[in-house]
């Protein structure tokens, strides 16, 4: 099972926090700065993945993906394979890459509930329920189409509208 | 910035995330997130808050919470805009409250009606909203309130929409099991969607239903087997596809499950063998993901009954792993070395250098991961250099968790496969002293009992020696300025003992030592108790041999600090030194007999010392003892006796109603005159000595203060003499044989001042100057010579150890049953190639679509509605059945299918694993009721409707 998927900056500052298990804000604040902690002192040519038994109990560890400057972390347990979440990671990466097209924090920090829906239809009370990157672009694009002809006054702007048209 | 004003955001928002974006320091955030926090609070109180208004400062909100700040405040808004009609708002609101909201949270019981409202809604979106918020949000008690909907949208036309209700309906297992033992069957019924990602999804669940209880779903092993190799073959639809690899995920998954199902079940690894080996064939080790499916190949073929092409595959993608250069995939090598070296320990052998390389990495993940196979495969060859490398680690780490881990590790190791007792004392010498505060007080006690008890009876010579060098090293350690609490009660606790035993050092000596100590730790009133005790054992020794003891001033100034300490139990151990001082030898004898710590105490239970005193009591007039079942007269006895356990135990609340007063004779003044034994009250640290002047006391309640003192029952007994306790038979002999391994002659003090040099020194006489240190590394944890070539198994120690050793690991039980000389047979199983999986099958030949034979398996009455009259019966008898008895299985439905798998499946799984691999009728039969049970014929209706009613 995913136990959380927490996407932040190379400055620790959060940008997605979701975690499958609640936690009270104060532990998740406390747990991402461990992890936090944990990744900023990790060297580029390391490994992608930390065990965080300390954190998260036995048995679990993370992965993560130092891309420009973000960092995505998916924190799980044994009953996943942990290549696969690399690659899982991948597939939210280049969901977000179909999204917004040459993706970079400004488009996650301003559309961070487009990043839940998105998540939501990769990962679902914990566990991974679509892998291809064009599935989920249907789904959310659907969704957004869904919205906007139920909800005349769309809050998605013409020029996001756009981008998903394409 | 201005173009962001198109992000659909407003001017605030953006300019707050700007604000927080460009904040210098943690507090200039905190301080801008706390007027963020004001203005909200202030705007949503606001009358006729716009619901879109709404909805953006419930997204303000989330980003709040997201910073780790409070926005409870806010909580309840995000609820209503649940109810909201329009989609987006619900939607939102769904997704403030699946993050604000825990499963016990107050506000809960304000959304569930909204949930059911919305999961019977036509529009997908709010069925899939209110599905996130059911696994999040719903939590045991309100399962009931949502499950019909959930099983309902089982049957959702969307898939999407099918994959959640199967998610939500595994949430709901996972919260509370029993409220879907009834519905488990629908995951078996996923299985056969006719949309892959819907019987993907279905697999988690299963995947956790077979890790409870694998033998219930041995029946599926040949359909996961067949969806694998549709797979593997490229028969899904291309979109699921991921870097040209066919639904990896789905293999991952797959291969989870059949190592599960495999597990020590020859015939159901049989069926595997072929796809496993095609797997191996097709993966490419060029594609990240490909490797993923690999190392899960290797997990499953280590997993199962060993095949031993399939090992050599294994092996040599392991191998492939571990000379990469990629440390993830080292990793992955490392971990997959660790599976594979339980089915066959030389494998490791070819893979030392590289294993050496990842020990000495610089990325901590891979060191861990190393360290964690370096455990697996200690035994006691290897043990002195691989726990001498894990303290060093532990020594070098600051993470608190791990290092706990680590030293408990050295410790079960050292006790496990310790090649001496100067080594063992000497290896945790170093484990207390680095991690003392992290360690289990049991390890200590281990310690102390080690020392005390030697080698055993046969041989005092060794015994002393042992105990005088341990002296002698502790004596050494007092002088490190920071040592761990519980180190210093074991060093107390020995140099009391037999600081003074060997005539080395004079009682005086012994006892400045041991008041320094107590000086030093001034709050820590264990650590008191220990020395006071051990000053008291010093003293006795002296006067009992004959000798005057000279009290020390600072010992006096303890001794004088104790009797007025605020804890009684410091000041009883000071008064007992103080009367103990004044007797003269002969009496000191008796009470305090020297060594004598392992003697064991006689407790007269009956007091019969008290006879006489009863006696003359009797004589003078006093009642009789009437004992407590008598006493209660009409009182139902049992309970009474309850609350008198109650009463002398746990000295808790009671929360029954005290009983209506009677005219009876009052209960409790017999207990009065019962000798309540002071030591309930005083919690005493008893090391051994003391015990004796307490027994006449506390004689009769003697339980009541086992929870404070020395507790060395149980504790699992690596040394010395073999006992009756619990501990395994073969441990005790594996530490036997270590002992007698162990050659006295071993100049062990000069050892034990350069502690660290010992093991390697002694392990590998520097050999030939030839081969370089990491070789010597390798050779010593290999257990063979560095050469590469040379295969022989470990043999630089008595090889019969070595097999001893093994036998007492702990993982060996986890070992595939099978002993070496069935690996022939192993290996003989059928071919991987001649093994016609298409039996499964029969009925169709393979047509476009693999899954709609899936969907054919469950027949013609998948739809619920066409057999509702029993759907509609099972609920109700299974409710009238759990309502009589929780116990066992309370549900029908359930119990149909057990019943039909115990007498067709589940009888091969038993069969085969007792009576092994001839029992070819069996066999037959089991392919025969198999493909009745899992393929529709159409021959016979009703046995396929049992199985998925």
């Amino acid at each position: 099972m995913i136990r959380a998927v927490i996407v932040m900056n190379t400055q620790g500052k959060p940008r997605l926090v979701r975690f499958y298990e609640f936690q009270p804000p104060e532990k998740q604040k406390e747990l991402i700065r461990s992890i936090y902690g944990v990744l900023s002192s990790r060297a580029d040519n390391l490994s992608n993945f930390v065990q965080t038994d300390a954190m998260f109990g036995e048995d679990t560890r993370l992965v993560y993906k130092h891309l420009a400057t973000m960092y995505f972390v998916f924190v799980f347990d044994s009953s996943e394979n942990e290549l696969a979440m690399l690659d899982l990671i991948q597939v939210f990466v280049e969901t977000l890459e179909r999204c917004f097209k040459n993706v970079c924090e400004l488009d996650l920090v301003f559309n961070f509930v487009k990043l839940h829906t998105i998540l939501d239809e990769i990962i679902f009370a914990g566990q991974v329920v679509e892998t291809s990157s064009e599935e989920v672009m249907k789904a959310v694009d659907e969704i957004a189409r869904l919205e906007k002809s139920t909800n005349p006054i769309s809050i998605v702007t013409k020029s996001v509208a756009g981008r998903l048209g394409r | 910035m201005g173009s962001q004003g198109g992000w659909g955001q407003s001017k605030e928002f953006l300019d707050l995330v700007k604000s927080i974006g460009e904040a210098r320091s943690k507090a200039e955030e905190d301080r801008i997130v706390l007027r963020e926090i004001e203005t909200l609070k202030r705007r949503i109180a606001e009358p006729d808050v716009t619901r879109r208004k709404m909805k953006e400062y419930i997204v303000r909100l989330v980003y709040v919470e997201m910073l780790g700040h409070d926005a409870s405040f806010g909580y309840i808004h995000a609820v209503k805009m649940t109810h909201d009609d329009n989609v987006v708002h619900k939607r939102t609101g769904y997704l403030a409250v699946t993050l604000f909201l825990n499963e016990n949270h107050d506000l809960i019981i304000l959304i569930v009606n909204t949930i059911q409202k919305d999961l019977k809604s036509d529009n997908y979106l709010v069925v899939s909203a209110a599905l996130t918020a059911v696994c999040k949000l719903i939590n045991e008690e309100t399962i009931p309130a949502v499950l019909p909907q959930v099983v309902e949208l089982l049957g959702h036309p969307k898939e999407a929409v099918r994959k959640k209700a199967v998610m939500a309906l595994h949430r709901f297992y996972q919260r509370s099991p029993a409220s879907v033992s009834h519905l488990l069957l629908h995951f078996r019924k996923r299985l056969c969607d006719g949309d892959p990602g819907v019987m993907g999804a279905a697999l988690c669940p299963i995947f956790d239903l077979i890790t409870a209880d694998v033998n219930s779903y041995k029946d599926l092993v040949v359909s996961f087997v067949s969806i694998l190799k549709q797979v593997v073959e490229r028969r899904l639809p291309k979109s699921y596809e991921y870097h040209q690899m066919p639904a990896p995920f789905l293999q991952v998954k797959l291969l989870k499950i059949l190592a599960l199902l495999g597990s020590a079940d020859k015939q159901a690894s049989g069926h595997m063998y072929a796809v496993l080996g095609e797997i191996f064939r097709k993966c490419e080790m060029s594609s990240n993901i490909g490797n993923a499916v690999l190392y899960e190949c290797i997990c499953c073929v280590s997993s199962i009954q060993p095949n031993t092409k399939l090992l050599d595959a294994a092996t040599e993608a392991t191998s492939k792993f571990l000379k990469s250069d990629s440390h993830n995939l080292k990793y992955m090598g490392i971990d997959a070395l660790g599976r594979l070296i339980k089915i066959n320990p030389d494998i490791a052998e070819d893979h030392q250098l590289a294993v050496i390389d990842c020990l000495e990495d610089s990325d901590d993940t891979l060191k861990r991961k190393t360290f964690e196979l370096l455990y697996k495969m200690t035994k006691s060859t290897n043990v002195e250099v691989i726990v001498d490398r894990m303290i060093n680690y532990m020594i070098s780490i600051s993470d608190k968790h791990y290092k706990t881990e680590i030293a408990s590790r050295c410790v079960e190791l050292a006790e496990q496969f310790a090649p001496s007792n100067q080594w063992f004392i000497q290896t945790m010498n170093k484990i207390f002293e680095h991690a003392g505060d992290v360690v289990n007080v049991k390890v200590a006690h281990n310690l102390i009992r080690l020392i005390a008890e030697g080698f055993g009876e046969d041989d005092d010579g060794a015994d002393s020696q042992l105990r005088s060098s341990a002296v002698d090293s502790y004596l050494h350690i007092l002088s490190e300025p920071k040592l761990p609490s519980i180190f210093l009660q074991v060093i107390c606790w020995v140099l009391g003992e037999y600081g003074t035993a060997d005539g080395k050092y004079s009682a005086s000596f012994i006892i400045g030592k041991i008041c320094d100590v107590a000086e030093a730790h001034t709050n820590d009133s264990t650590v008191k108790a220990y020395a006071i005790t051990s000053i008291m054992k010093v003293c006795a020794f002296e006067i009992a041999a004959g000798r005057k003891v000279e009290m020390l001033p600072e010992c006096q100034s303890l001794i004088d600090e104790l009797l007025a300490s605020h804890s009684t139990d410091l000041q009883q151990r000071a008064y007992e030194l103080q009367a103990l001082s004044c007797l003269d030898s002969h009496v000191i004898q008796h009470v305090m007999p020297p060594d004598a710590s392992c003697e064991d105490v006689e407790v007269d239970k009956t007091l019969s010392f008290l006879d006489d005193f009863v006696q003359k009591a009797f004589e003078k007039g006093a009642q009789p003892y009437v004992p407590e079942s008598e006493r209660s007269g009409v009182y139902d006895i049992s309970s009474f006796r309850n609350q008198y356990q109650q009463e002398q135990s746990g000295h808790g609340l009671r929360f029954e109603a005290y009983e209506l007063p009677k005219s009876l004779p009052p209960t409790n003044i017999p207990t009065i005159l019962h000798p309540l034994p002071s030591t309930d009250v005083v919690p005493v640290f008893e090391p051994s000595h003391s015990r004796p002047t307490h027994q006449t006391s506390s004689g009769v309640d003697v339980s009541s203060d086992v929870g404070v003192k020395l507790r060395l029952d149980g504790v699992q007994r690596k040394w010395g003499r073999p006992t009756e306790l619990s501990s395994s038979s073969t441990s005790g002999s594996a530490t036997e044989s270590a002992a007698n391994g162990f050659s006295q002659s071993d100049g062990w003090k000069n050892a034990a001042s350069h502690p660290r040099d010992f093991s390697s020194d002694k392990r590998n006489p520097p050999p030939v100057e030839v081969s370089t240190e990491k070789q010597r590394l390798a050779a010593s944890l290999f257990g063979s010579s560095a050469s590469k070539s040379e295969k022989k198994p470990p043999s630089t120690r008595s090889s019969s150890r070595a097999s001893n050793a093994n036998s007492v690991k702990p993982t060996s039980a986890t070992l595939p049953t099978e002993p070496p000389k069935e690996k022939g047979s192993a290996s003989t199983p059928p071919p991987p190639d001649l093994l016609d999986l298409g039996e499964s099958f029969p009925s169709s030949p393979p047509s476009e679509d693999p899954f709609k034979q899936l969907e054919g398996l469950i027949g013609p009455d998948t739809a619920p509605t066409i057999n509702p009259p029993l759907t509609a019966t099972i609920p109700n008898t299974a409710n009238i059945i759990s309502s009589y008895s929780e116990a066992t299985s309370p549900d029908l439905g359930t119990d149909f299918i057990s019943q039909f798998t115990k007498t067709s499946h589940g009888a091969h799984g038993i069969s085969s694993a007792k009576k092994g691999p001839n029992s070819r009728e069996a066999l037959e039969k089991d392919a025969v009721v198999r493909h009745v049970g899992v393929t529709p014929t159409g021959n016979n209706p009703n046995l396929f409707r049992d199985l998925l009613s």
